[in-house]
């Protein structure tokens, strides 16, 4: 790990890489493995702070590295490195085999066959980084934002806008043959403001993200998000806490998705159905939620944060319907899900970077609109609460799941009253699912990111405003 | 050159891990020099790690990884300074950080810019932290197997352990600056957590679970980390929803030190100047809690399995006085922070072109002196019901540091004329402050967590709500 004198691999992850690879899966399938993955990664990451009327920080930083699997059956051993030299890529294969018991052999004979042509995704689109603003002009329009929240704020204490650059060139090589490259591109883009006056105090944030989108930023509408996220804060100032207990809510849409992806999506996933932590793994072509609800998980909603060429072991992402007027279709599925549980592979398998193996996790997750308008939704309520703008959230090993409420309101006799905060939402997947009962016609989508298994990855939750019957509202 | 080493000397039949120093500090000198960069400085680190996961008795993942990182900070001519991470500890990708960090250089803050710590060439504390061997992963699988099969056989309700891992790693990290600090550690350690999930005909399923840190996996206290998993996921079988409502409740140590820990930005000077920390500059000497309360951060304790001898700036890590006799009596800081305080670092910066600043690791408990509030607190032997709060969820939603309020779900009990019946969902809301001046006493020893030392906390009058 000392400064390597040795030469360089290749700076580029392209065609030349197969003559490097394919020795590493003949040498795997000859130790015995019945298949070996190799995934490389390269990434150029910009992240950029401002504070008040300053940048505050300026963050570039590079990456490469690999991430090799190996199967026997359906048990994997799986190895991450910096080193990406042929001494450094055999010495972690070796490690994986090693896991599995097997041992490199001269004499083998492999029953690797070579890998197919090159699928490459990425080809198009090697000018996206080149075009995506540089320092100099990302400073300027954090700056314009932080500016703009000064214009529209009031009693703010702390201005916030923050942006992030993430690159990444991936190929994945596969003793099945596969092999395939993507240049994958996100910018996300935060607001946050702190509003003090006396003892009351509100903290309001909103996060913007697209994928594959160079000019994003330069087409951000900065004004209109620093008004939305101030006219929040103004709100959320003065509110009083929410009274808690069992009650109906609405939830708007965009990130209000929040509700699906904590409490179904992860049980969707095969990665639960190994762990015997889903409710729903018998549960294919029963219903699970009611009729109401239709949900999506797809990869490539155009421009979508969570969007994907393909996933992170060379499959095209898909379309895949997971729950059709309540009932069940389908579970997320990665290879070794494929492999352990039966479930067909979805282009779910996804993974934080190299130092990951895959696991089944969602893409971009929402629920279909449905027939009425938001003002029937909360018309049809006599009190309950209306949430506005989610938090984040979690859900456990026996699907309790949980999220907080950034803003609400109460919803009395039909109509919006008063703005509360301070409610965390929490129930378990299995009862709250049939109680969603009526869906807005008013899908919107919102980027987010998700922690799991296999790290922290690029996710989009959305929804239309939807009904939840009766949930428990914890607060004081 | 002062070379400040915090660990043991390594057996000769060890092989060296990988970050020559030296090496570096020159390469790096060089590289710099040709660049035109006369002040910089430089953390790398190395990691080799291996890991198993199993289900049902079988191997479900097992892991290795090696890892490596540099952070450079340079320094321009107007006295700026731009950082850049890489993976890549070639030359070229050294050339290439170095380019980008003098790029960044161009938007330092002028108002606020780091400096070499003052402390970067102090002496460090000693630390006891035994180096132990990688054991084979193939042993560890064995053992984690083992693991799983006695807590799945501890009861019948108990059918999986969806959640469990033994880890193993070996580490190295450096800090060097271009005056000559070099600071170098090395550290193995190893971790165990089994998290079990048990469920009885027509119940809901439950679960709950149990970690142990060491320095070695040989060292593991596995069968602690069984019983205490399976005692606490049995205790969860027999539940019940619980009235919503006002209560006193009983903290454990470790869900008291992560409601602490999610709130340590009333600490944090560079929250206090950066105006998103309930605490201002003012705020030192003021009243923060009841006057029996005292918080410290340690990195240094010996509990403190893992624990770093220097922070991101190369100065030393201590002992600190958070709060003493419930007055708020330091702030943790940088360097840049301490100089905008007039003080000295304290060994809690990370590194960055904007320093971030943090807790090690805390130790809460009565002040010397004082009478630790109400004697003899016994949660089995009290009249009015409590709530006893085993751990706290989703601390990244349903807490608002900069606001105080928190609304967090839980796992406990209810305690009742002295019998604990598990709850079965709820939340426990309020302020950070009303915690801090509600707090009632404490209850039995401190406990040494992974996160600090603690006894059970006692704190008076908080909103539960629960499903009845």
């Amino acid at each position: 790990m000392v400064l390597s004198a040795a030469p360089p691999a290749p700076e580029h992850l392209d065609q030349g890489w197969i003559p490097r690879l394919e020795p590493l899966l003949a040498a795997g399938r000859a130790a015995g493995a019945d298949l070996v993955e190799v995934f490389l990664e390269r990434t150029d990451h910009l992240g950029m702070l401002a504070e008040q009327d300053a940048i505050t920080s300026v963050s570039p930083s590079f990456g490469r590295g690999a991430g090799i699997r190996v199967f026997r059956g359906v048990r994997d051993g799986f190895v991450s490195t910096n080193d990406l030299s042929e001494t450094g890529l055999l010495r972690a294969l070796e490690q994986a085999l090693g896991m599995l018991g097997l041992e490199l052999s001269a004499r083998s004979a492999s029953p690797f066959e070579g890998l197919g042509s090159l699928k490459d995704y990425g080809a198009a689109k090697h000018d996206w980084l080149p075009r995506c603003p540089a320092m100099g002009e990302a400073g300027a329009r954090l700056l314009e934002a932080t500016a703009l929240l000064q214009r529209h704020g009031r009693h703010l204490q702390a201005r916030r806008s923050q942006y992030a650059r993430d690159w990444q060139e991936i190929l994945v090589a596969a003793s099945d043959g596969t092999v395939a490259r993507d240049i994958r591109l996100h910018q996300s883009l935060g607001l946050n403001v702190l509003a003090a006056d006396g003892d009351h105090r509100a903290g309001l944030g909103r996060r913007y993200g697209t994928s594959g989108r160079p000019d994003d930023l330069r087409h951000w509408d900065a004004d209109a998000s620093a008004q939305d996220v101030c006219g929040s804060a103004a709100t959320m100032l003065y509110a009083g806490y929410v009274e808690a207990g069992q009650m109906p809510a609405v939830l708007a849409n965009r990130f209000g998705g929040v509700i699906f992806h904590e409490a179904c999506g992860h049980l969707l996933e095969t990665t639960q159905v190994e762990r015997g932590t889903t409710p729903f793994a018998e549960k294919i072509g029963e219903p699970i939620a009611h009729s109401a609800v239709t949900a999506i998980d797809e990869g490539l909603s155009d421009g979508a944060f969570g969007s994907l060429s393909i996933d992170d072991e060379g499959m095209e992402a898909q379309r895949t319907v997971l729950i059709e007027n309540g009932v069940l279709k389908r579970f997320l599925s990665d290879r070794a899900g494929e492999m352990r549980t039966g479930h067909p592979r979805t282009g779910s398998g996804r993974r934080q970077s190299h130092s990951f193996a895959a696991a089944s996790r969602m893409r971009n997750t929402y629920i279909a609109p449905g027939p009425h308008t938001p003002e029937e939704l909360i018309a049809s309520v006599d009190r309950g609460l209306y949430c506005k703008s989610m938090g984040g959230g979690s859900v456990g090993p026996t699907g309790q799941f949980n999220f907080a409420v950034e803003e609400g309101y109460l919803i009395e006799n039909g109509a919006l009253t008063k703005p509360v905060k301070g409610a965390t939402l929490i129930g378990e997947a299995k009862e709250v699912m049939p109680r969603i009962s009526m869906c807005a016609n008013d899908l919107d989508l919102a980027a987010g990111f998700c922690g799991s298994v296999s790290g922290s990855i690029f996710v989009t939750v959305g929804q239309p405003h939807i009904k939840v019957d009766s949930i428990t509202v914890g607060g004081r | 050159m002062t070379t400040g080493t915090a660990h043991n000397p390594r057996p000769d039949s060890e092989p060296s891990q990988g970050l020559d120093a030296p090496a570096l500090q020159e390469r790096l000198t060089s590289l710099a020099a040709r660049q035109g960069i006369r002040q910089w400085d430089l953390g790398a680190s190395c990691s080799t790690d291996t890991s198993v996961q199993v289900d049902r008795g079988e191997a479900k993942q097992m892991k290795g990884a090696q890892r490596s990182a540099i952070t450079v900070r340079v320094w321009n001519s107007d006295g700026l300074v731009g950082i850049t991470s890489t993976s890549d500890l070639s030359d070229s990708g050294l050339q290439k950080a170095l380019a980008g960090a003098q790029a960044a250089s161009a938007f330092g803050n002028p108002e606020d810019t780091p400096g070499f710590s003052p402390l970067a060439t102090a002496p460090l504390a000693s630390l006891d932290q035994p180096s132990h061997p990688p054991q084979p992963i193939l042993e560890l699988l064995s053992t984690l197997q083992q693991a799983e099969r006695t807590l799945l056989d501890s009861h019948p309700a108990i059918g999986t352990v969806p959640y469990n891992g033994l880890a193993q790693r070996s580490s190295e990290r450096l800090y060097l600056n271009s005056d000559g600090a070099c600071r170098h550690q090395r550290l193995t350690t190893a971790s165990v957590y089994l998290y079990a999930r048990a469920e009885e005909e027509g119940r809901k399923p439950r679960s709950a679970g149990a970690m142990r840190l060491a320095y070695g996996a040989s060292d593991l206290d596995i069968d602690g980390c069984i019983s205490e998993a399976a005692e606490r996921t049995i205790s969860h079988l027999h539940y019940a929803p619980i009235p919503t409502g006002r209560y006193t409740c009983v903290f454990s140590p470790e869900a008291f030190l992560d409601l602490i820990g999610a709130f340590s930005s009333l600490f944090n000077a560079r929250a206090v100047l950066d105006g998103v920390s309930l605490s201002n500059r003012s705020s030192l000497g003021e009243a923060l809690a009841v006057p029996f309360l005292s918080i410290h951060d340690n990195g240094l304790h010996p509990g403190n399995v893992g624990a770093s001898a220097f922070d991101g700036e190369g100065t030393p890590t201590r002992r600190l006085a958070l709060v003493e006799g419930g007055v708020l009596r330091n702030f943790l800081h940088s360097e840049a922070t301490a100089r905008a305080f007039g003080v000295a670092p304290t060994g809690h910066a990370g590194m960055g072109a904007k320093v971030s600043v943090g807790p090690d690791w805390f130790e809460i408990g009565p002040s010397a002196g004082s009478d630790g509030g109400q004697q003899g607190l016994d949660r089995f032997n009290t009249d009015e019901p409590l709530v006893w709060i085993d751990s706290l969820s989703a601390l990244h939603a349903g807490v608002k540091a900069s606001q105080g309020a928190f609304s967090l779900p839980f796992d406990g009990w209810l305690v009742r004329n002295g019998q604990a019946r598990s709850i079965e969902a709820a939340t426990v809301a309020g302020d950070i402050r009303q915690v801090l001046q509600g707090i009632i006493g404490f209850e039995g020893e401190a406990k040494v967590t992974p996160d600090g030392l603690c006894p059970h906390v006692w704190v008076e009058g908080l909103s539960i709500t629960g499903d009845a």
